[in-house]
């Protein structure tokens, strides 16, 4: 995805001399080709996500289309405020890129898991929220930010996730990874593939299991949902991401008001406070966090009607 | 308009009134005819709170209207309590403290990228400087050679819950500038001459960016204000506004 991201954001600056890249001393193995081929639109600002914050906005505030690049919680929960006051009050063309979405950064430790980022970006005013599941969709989300002109959070993994699906035509709508109508799963990020996975052994169950990438979280296409759910006696959101504010949280909230409105389970991960974290590489933490496939089999066959 | 208002901050107003009259009608080159001028000068307020000599500064200079500071702070203003980018010649909004040197950096950047010779001027409190945010600034300008910023500190001493010494002592300030690579220059804030002077010599030929450490008196030019915690907060009475004006000739 980090590949993926780069190759796309080099070619879109190529095409716009506008757009500038500023990292927070990450990016080792993936921002070099931008920096040997743009260098005077790439800057190390060091160590300092608030300042790299701050100065994004300051250059987006003359003109320019601004991406800031580093590891999960610090180009977000570390400069909150300036994101807030800075970038999105005033409407700054800054685009917030965070690799190490969920889990990715397996062993590494807590600090850098991102469980929240999601949610907490979404909850900025006037921003665009963006979790693409695979490399075609960083391609497209990549793409579509540079030229947006709005204040854009952009969550990858890391490298070597596979396509999960066909081409993206339009990254703002829910797209189909696998047909089925009796369970819809929403995926957004890289776990999607554990939603097919999941639907898979489910359908060999017996089960009529659809599941659709819901890249764009804000904003969330409410109606194109409605319509990719229609019919369907479960609504299952899976998601690597606590469920308050992520995926979730959006979805159950677009259908809170509707008068007929579907089963929504929720799974994603469980909120960590006060609990140490273990080693384990992504899948591992995946797994004992209660999103491994069988896991997720399970809660979809306990959360249907009976039939 | 503080008085009418009811609003507070006209100690850290009257600190840095004769700053902004020095940079809006000798230095900074602006139109406010055009106040988005690509070539522009730019000048960011990041003690946000002293938002009213900010308000009247750009009136008097032609920005808006006199008459449209009478709905400072009142509903439905554009003139909020900190500082607003609604308002013509408001480049950012700020309000919440260290977020201004980070963005005039941005803007440096960019200008110094433009070609244009936009200079960059960005005013701070003292007490402003506690926040972490504008050390990490501090120690990127002169790293990249930003000439072309000008950092201005309202050091008036007193911040807004003690002095300066008491809170978080910022002393030796000017050394820990020049610790970091800054051209350091330091006035006293309430010398026109002075600040012409120092304001006037950005971009500095040494290549490096410029600070200017204003030694100011907080509340400056009303007797029952100056160097008073209080006037932090306060608001004045009819009798006091007119004692007020009486002693600054207005």
């Amino acid at each position: 995805m980090r590949t993926t991201f780069i190759e796309s954001l080099s070619q879109a600056a190529s095409e716009n001399p506008d757009i500038w890249l500023l990292c927070g001393d990450l990016g080792y193995s993936v921002l070099e080709p931008f920096a040997a081929k743009f260098p005077d639109r790439y800057l190390n600002v060091g160590v300092a996500e608030q300042n790299m914050a701050g100065i994004a906005a300051g250059i987006a505030l003359s003109g320019k289309t601004v991406f800031i690049y580093s590891i999960g919680n610090f180009p977000t929960l570390r400069c909150l405020e300036q994101l807030r006051n800075d970038v999105c009050y005033h409407g700054a063309d800054v685009k917030i890129v965070a690799v190490g979405a969920g889990y990715a950064y397996g062993s590494q430790g807590y600090t850098h898991h991102a469980l929240e980022d999601a949610g907490i970006m979404s909850m900025l005013p006037g921003i665009e929220v963006f979790v693409p599941c695979d490399p075609m969709e960083v391609r497209a989300a990549t793409r579509l930010i540079a030229g947006s002109s709005k204040p854009s959070y952009l969550r990858l993994s890391r490298q070597g996730e596979p396509n999960l699906g066909a081409a993206v035509t339009d990254l703002r709508k829910p797209r189909i990874l696998r047909e089925g109508r009796d369970v819809v799963i929403l995926a957004s990020g890289p776990i999607a593939s554990r939603a097919v996975e999941a639907a898979g052994e489910l359908g060999r169950r017996g089960r009529d299991v659809g599941v659709v990438s819901v890249s764009c979280l804000k904003p969330l296409d409410e109606a194109a949902i409605r319509d990719a759910v229609r019919g369907a006696s479960l609504v299952v959101t899976l998601e690597e991401h606590i469920l308050r504010g992520g995926l979730f949280s959006l979805v159950a909230g677009a259908f809170a008001g509707d008068a007929k409105r579907p089963q929504v389970t929720g799974i994603g991960i469980p909120e960590q406070g006060g609990k140490t974290s273990s080693a384990g590489s992504r899948e591992a933490l995946l797994d004992a966090a209660g999103l491994s496939v069988q896991a997720i089999v399970a809660r979809i066959e306990q959360s249907l009607p009976t039939r | 308009m503080v008085h009418a208002a009811k609003a507070s901050h006209i100690g850290g107003c009257l600190s840095m009134a004769d700053i902004l009259a020095v940079l809006y009608t000798r230095i900074l080159r602006l139109d406010a005819a055009d106040p988005q001028a690509a070539s522009r000068d730019r000048f960011v307020l990041s003690k946000g709170h002293a938002t009213a000599i900010m308000y009247a500064t750009l009136a008097e200079c032609g920005f808006f209207p006199l008459a449209e500071l009478d709905t400072y702070c009142r509903d439905g203003s554009i003139f909020t309590g900190h500082v607003s980018h609604a308002v013509p010649g408001v480049e950012v909004s700020t309000g919440s403290l260290g977020h201004g040197l980070p963005i005039a950096i941005g803007m440096a950047l960019a200008a110094r990228s433009a070609g244009a010779g936009s200079r960059v001027f960005c005013l701070l409190s003292d007490g402003e400087c506690d926040e972490g945010s504008n050390w990490e600034g501090i120690l990127f300008a002169p790293h990249h050679k930003l000439d072309n910023l000008c950092v201005i500190v309202d050091f008036n001493k007193i911040q807004s819950f003690g002095s300066v010494a008491e809170v978080l002592n910022l002393d030796p300030f000017a050394e820990k500038w020049k610790a970091f690579g800054w051209h350091v220059e330091e006035i006293d804030g309430h010398d026109v001459t002075a600040l012409e002077r120092v304001l006037g010599g950005v971009p500095s030929p040494s290549g490096r960016p410029t600070v200017v450490i204003a030694h100011t008196v907080k509340g400056k030019g009303v007797s029952f204000m100056e160097n008073k915690l209080e006037w932090h907060y306060r608001s004045p009475s009819d009798e006091l506004l007119a004692q007020a004006l009486a002693e600054v000739g207005a």
